[in-house]
């Protein structure tokens, strides 16, 4: 049955475009310019879906973004989307939506039984009703609730589309294209400004698209129209259309969603970016986002059928739909009445016009009277009859400031009932901003108070609803802010406009009932979305619950998608009743952003997969992929992470790179490790302040070990570092720390040590490192480096040189983290391969083996060296490393060195680094395992420490660990055991050098 | 969101900096010399102010440099921008009146 009206010159619809779309699987016909909601109103579909809690079924209540129940779910497979609002979905051909938090379907739903037990799902019944016991919870109560409650559902497969972000600056930030806003986007424009103008709507015009007006002689959508055109012709102004400014930050930074291919039917999205992210940095902001009506708090307002004034009149004039064929007005206000002369100039009956108050007498009550619309003054909706559709409403004779009433009803039959408390500014917006609201007592609602950031508003949301109001004020908002970014134009701008008078409100909060709230049957809903009435609110300030902020998250009133667009000032206009506290007492609570809520999609944009991360690969990276490598991820870096032959598994794999570098060469991509040039007269002094060791007396030409800690006496790096020169040293860091470490030797140069002449320079991609490894390390350089003397004598462990190395210039370190003999060969980046290559081809003979980070980390640990982050964790000291022999006792200061004196520090209990041999060698402690001395104790048992590495090692032939034990120095030869989920392993605690403790390899 | 006038770069998005907590705590000239009280003070005491806050940021996707910001923590409006080593600009508590 079509609602459809006949054509009229205020509809925005293009009835020469058709569009077919199916609603629960049932096939739809509306046009161009439809939302999906009004698209269903005119096929006469109100019921959308059930209610959150109860399950009862809901239908549209409003026409835009502050519609609290009609969401559905939106199209199938990858692309589905949950809980859209069905008004703010713009019709396309073929679009398919679904009701959400239904079954079987919409109009028989099982859970609906829960109305029945509306009792227990009273405010709180989470906490109260499934408290006991404790072990149903996770196995009954929430996977049931979870079922029940809820809405939609994700999608089951990743986001297929593509999102994206964009940076801009403007003087001039509008927010809302109603008549306030586009007004002062003109003015602004007009003078010069930048100006970007949002709106989330299809098209320009905001809430004066639903209303039938005049300006300056012309319809108000010619005005619309005229408007668009001009702003479009101006370079500097951009206008956005269905982008909704979500969020708004500090110093006028908001955030903005542009959707921009959601209309267009699904095979016109393909390879199109589907929503951008602007982000906007604003001289000036304009808030124009105009007012939301209240719903009036009656029994049963929730039943489809049940709809605000102003959305009635926005689908009969916008959309050229009949909501419905009889309708009753509520109203504690004269605006609204537009709405029900509106209905019936487009052929409704209008059964009658209930007005809360004694003495209505304004403009549109006259008009309305003149018409021969029947108006119940000092009378009350008191209850809706029909469940799926207003079918008829009891109407009774309200005694003003009653808690009960007493005269009898009376019915009066319809099919849409229009409702109106009121309206509420939008100051979503300007609350994120961190406004304060004022309260104005003769309109009933709240507003900005001063601006909080350069920010003006304009129109609706100060509660100037009049279109003549906004019209000005947005002019005038758009000269000032214009006039602050440095550009005079035209002052003021005056406007002749046709419009009926404002008229009054007379706050009217809720309507009685036939017993005090929370005492009857009857359901008077505050919060559709969350379904939460009245009686919720009245429970909750019963069971001690006074602050707003308590309430709502107690009767979680204002919570969800909604945010409480519609419900806020109802609730705390109830409590403050409640409470007997003035409404601007019992004040509002947080606004959050996002208004609307935005896709994870939106958010990321681009930043996905490869592009959430830079990805940083050696000059080596390409044979290392091609030798079948598996990578780790070291900080940005793609290491190699082992590289197994054909048939090998991961361990056996390692077995054989260890062997490898322990009895022949073993070669390694250590360029990621962090590389700092320090230079200046002061380097040797600055590295004697931020090492633990001394510095002033390395020679030059060779390499030392230090450990930088923080103040706290913390070690938070370790790495070599060679003097290059009487001023000048390479410092090498851990591969994922290098940025860090040039920030913190910044940090000191910049804000403690001004005085000190020191250049640190990042030279980690300058240079390739190549590391060889094992007794054959010094045969093989020789026949590569035939120039170099690299006797014991002239080449000692700890030093370098430079020179030719396979034709390349050379720097080469005799260094060693395996504790084979081994040298770092580093060569200018662009040459990396190419000695890789050398090095491979001379290896040949020594059958030199490639081994990745693995193999590196059960080499070091063999030899009991730790790795910063694995050994340590922010909580370790040297001495807890035992690594006392790197702190100087002779310098007096450098970092961290006062901190170990400390109490905590200096305690003998401390967790130490220690060695640890299972019981059984074949046993391999997980790494992160706890231990304990005593296996018998009872739970929660003492621990005293954790396993921080952990291998099998192939050169012993057996598994070793490192871990961190409480006193661990002094308990060499005990056990500690380490209670697994099974099984409880034991260990014996022994020195953590397992491999050549006296040095005589990397030595030799 | 920040806008942060960087004194070497000017105005950047805060993306591009990195926060480096109260400013004007320097290191003692002689740790040795201070009780453990002294020194934990040092080390771990920072002032939680509600308005005015002198803090140190790094332009670090930037040039790098060091300095000092006045901040009004309520509002978040950044008072005063200046070097390091530079002494605070004599405020109104909370910042600009």
């Amino acid at each position: 049955m079509s609602r459809r009206l006949q054509p009229d010159s205020t509809e925005r619809i293009n009835r020469q475009k058709p569009l077919r779309f199916t609603f629960n699987g049932k096939n739809y016909r509306g046009y161009e310019g439809d939302t999906l909601a009004s698209a269903l109103l005119a096929n006469d579909v109100h019921l959308l879906g059930r209610s959150f809690k109860y399950h009862r079924p809901r239908g549209i209540v409003a026409a835009g973004a502050e519609e609290p129940n009609s969401m559905v779910q939106l199209a199938r497979g990858a692309e589905t989307e949950p809980n859209i609002r069905a008004t703010q979905i713009s019709l396309f051909e073929g679009l398919e939506a679904a009701s959400v938090n239904v079954w079987p379907n919409v109009e028989y739903d099982i859970s609906a039984v829960n109305g029945l037990f509306a009792k227990i799902f009273t405010a709180g019944f989470y906490n109260k009703t499934f408290m006991w016991p404790k072990s149903f919870w996770m196995k009954l109560y929430e996977p049931v609730i979870r079922r029940a409650a809820g809405w939609g559902k994700a999608p089951t497969t990743s986001d297929p589309d593509i999102y994206d972000h964009m940076h801009v600056h403007a003087d001039v930030m509008i927010v809302g294209a109603g008549p306030s806003g586009l007004s002062a986007a003109l003015q602004a424009g007009r003078a010069g400004a930048r100006v970007i103008l949002v709106d989330e709507q299809a098209e320009l015009g905001g809430s004066l698209l639903g209303l039938k007006r005049e300006i300056d002689g012309k319809a108000s959508g010619d005005w619309i129209e005229a408007a668009a055109k001009e702003l479009q012709g101006i370079p500097e102004v951009t206008v956005l259309t269905r982008s909704t400014a979500f969020g708004y930050y500090d110093q006028n930074y908001l955030c903005v969603l542009e959707q921009k291919t959601d209309h267009l039917p699904l095979a016109e999205r393909k390879g199109r970016v589907r929503q951008r992210v602007w982000h906007v940095r604003a001289k000036n902001v304009i808030l124009a986002t105009g007012a939301h009506e209240r719903p009036l708090v009656f029994a049963d307002n929730d039943r489809p059928g049940v709809m605000l004034a102003g959305a009635v009149q926005t689908y009969v004039n916008r959309y050229g739909v009949l909501p419905g064929k009889r309708m009753v007005l509520f109203t504690n206000n004269d605006g609204a009445y537009e709405a029900a002369l509106d209905m019936q100039a487009a052929g409704a009956q209008i059964a009658a016009i209930i007005d809360c108050r004694e003495d209505a007498s304004g403009p549109l009550v006259q008009t309305a009277t003149d018409a021969g619309i029947k108006i119940l003054q000092g009378h009350a909706i008191t209850g809706v009859k029909g469940t799926k559709r207003a079918k008829a409403v009891e109407v009774r004779r309200i005694q003003k400031g009653a808690k009960v009433f007493t005269s009898a009803a009376q019915e009066i039959d319809c099919d849409l009932v229009a409702m109106s408390g009121g309206w509420s500014p939008v100051v979503h917006l300007f609350s994120q901003s961190q406004g304060k609201l004022e309260y104005i007592e003769e309109k009933a609602c709240f507003v900005p108070g001063s601006p909080v950031q350069k920010q003006i508003f304009a129109g609706s949301i100060n509660a100037s609803f009049g279109l003549q109001a906004c019209l000005k004020e947005g002019a005038k908002a758009g000269a000032e802010a214009a006039k602050d970014a440095g550009f005079e134009g035209e002052g003021s701008a005056s406007f002749k406009v046709q419009e009926p008078a404002e008229g009054s409100i007379e706050p009217f909060w809720i309507v009685p009932g036939g017993r005090p709230i929370g005492e009857g049957p009857a359901k008077h809903f505050v919060d559709f979305q969350n379904d939460s009435t009245a009686a919720d609110i009245e429970l909750a300030t019963r069971e001690g619950f006074e602050s707003v902020e308590h309430i709502k998250r107690y009767t979680l009133t204002g919570f969800g998608t909604d945010q409480g667009k519609t419900s806020n000032i109802n609730a705390l206009a109830i409590l403050s009743g409640i409470l007997d506290k003035p409404i601007p007492k019992v004040g509002t609570t947080t606004f959050r952003p996002p208004y609307t809520p935005v896709s994870y999609g939106a958010l990321a944009g681009r930043n996905l997969k490869d592009w959430s991360d830079p990805i940083r690969l050696t000059s080596i990276h390409d044979w290392h992929v091609e030798a079948g490598a598996e990578f780790e991820n070291v900080g940005q870096w793609k290491r190699p992470w082992y590289y197994p032959k054909a048939g090998e598994d991961m361990q056996a794999s390692l077995n054989r790179e260890c062997r490898a570098v322990r009895q022949s060469v073993g070669v390694l991509d250590a360029s990621t490790l962090g590389k700092i040039d320090i230079r200046g007269k002061d380097a040797a002094e600055f590295l004697n302040r931020i090492y633990t060791n001394a510095w002033s007396k390395l020679g030059v030409g060779r390499v030392r070990y230090g450990l930088m800690c923080h103040e706290d006496g913390m070690v938070f790096d370790d790495g070599t570092t060679a003097r290059l020169a009487e001023d000048r040293f390479l410092m090498t860091t851990t591969s994922g720390n290098a940025a860090i470490v040039l920030d913190w030797l910044e940090e000191y140069l910049q804000t403690e040590w001004p005085e000190l002449e020191v250049y640190c320079t990042s030279v980690t991609e300058q240079w390739t490192t190549v590391s060889i490894a094992g007794p054959k390390s010094r045969e093989l350089l020789k026949k590569i480096a035939p120039d170099m003397d690299l006797s014991n004598d002239a080449f000692p462990f700890m030093s370098f040189q430079e020179g030719d190395v396979a034709g390349l210039q050379a720097r080469v370190f005799r260094i060693s983290f395996t504790g084979e003999l081994s040298y770092e060969i580093n060569v200018p980046w662009t040459s990396g391969k190419a000695l890789w290559e050398a090095v491979m081809e001379a290896g040949a003979e020594f059958d030199i083996t490639p081994y990745g980070t693995e193999s590196m980390h059960v080499l070091r640990a063999e030899k009991g060296f730790i790795i910063v982050g694995q050994e340590t964790d922010g909580t370790t000291t040297p001495q807890d490393l035992g690594m006392d022999w790197i702190v100087s006792k002779k310098k007096p200061d450098f970092i961290g060195k006062r901190s170990y004196t400390r109490e905590d520090t200096a305690r003998e209990d401390r967790k130490q680094l220690v060695g640890l041999l299972t019981e059984n060698p074949a046993e391999i402690l997980p790494e992160g395992a706890q231990l304990v001395f005593d296996k018998e104790a009872a739970v929660p048992m003492p621990m005293v420490g954790h396993v921080t590495s952990s291998y099998y090692s192939a050169t012993l032939g057996r598994s070793i660990a490192l871990a961190l034990v409480k006193g661990g120095h002094g308990k060499q030869g005990g056990t500690v055991y380490a209670p697994l989920k099974n099984r409880t392993l034991t260990a014996e605690i022994v020195d953590p050098v397992f491999y050549d403790k006296e040095g005589e390899k990397l030595n030799g | 969101m920040l806008n942060i006038e960087c004194p070497w770069c000017g105005e950047r998005h805060e993306t591009e900096f990195h926060y480096g907590g109260e400013a004007h705590i320097a290191r003692p000239e002689s740790p040795e010399a201070l009780s453990d009280e002294e020194w934990a003070d040092f080390l771990f005491m920072r002032k939680n102010s509600k308005g005015l806050f002198f803090e140190r940021w790094c332009h670090s996707n930037g040039c790098r440099r060091w300095f000092n910001v006045a901040r009004n923590t309520v509002t978040h409006e950044i008072v005063a921008v200046y070097k390091m080593g530079e002494k605070p600009p004599s405020l109104v508590k909370g910042g600009k009146s």
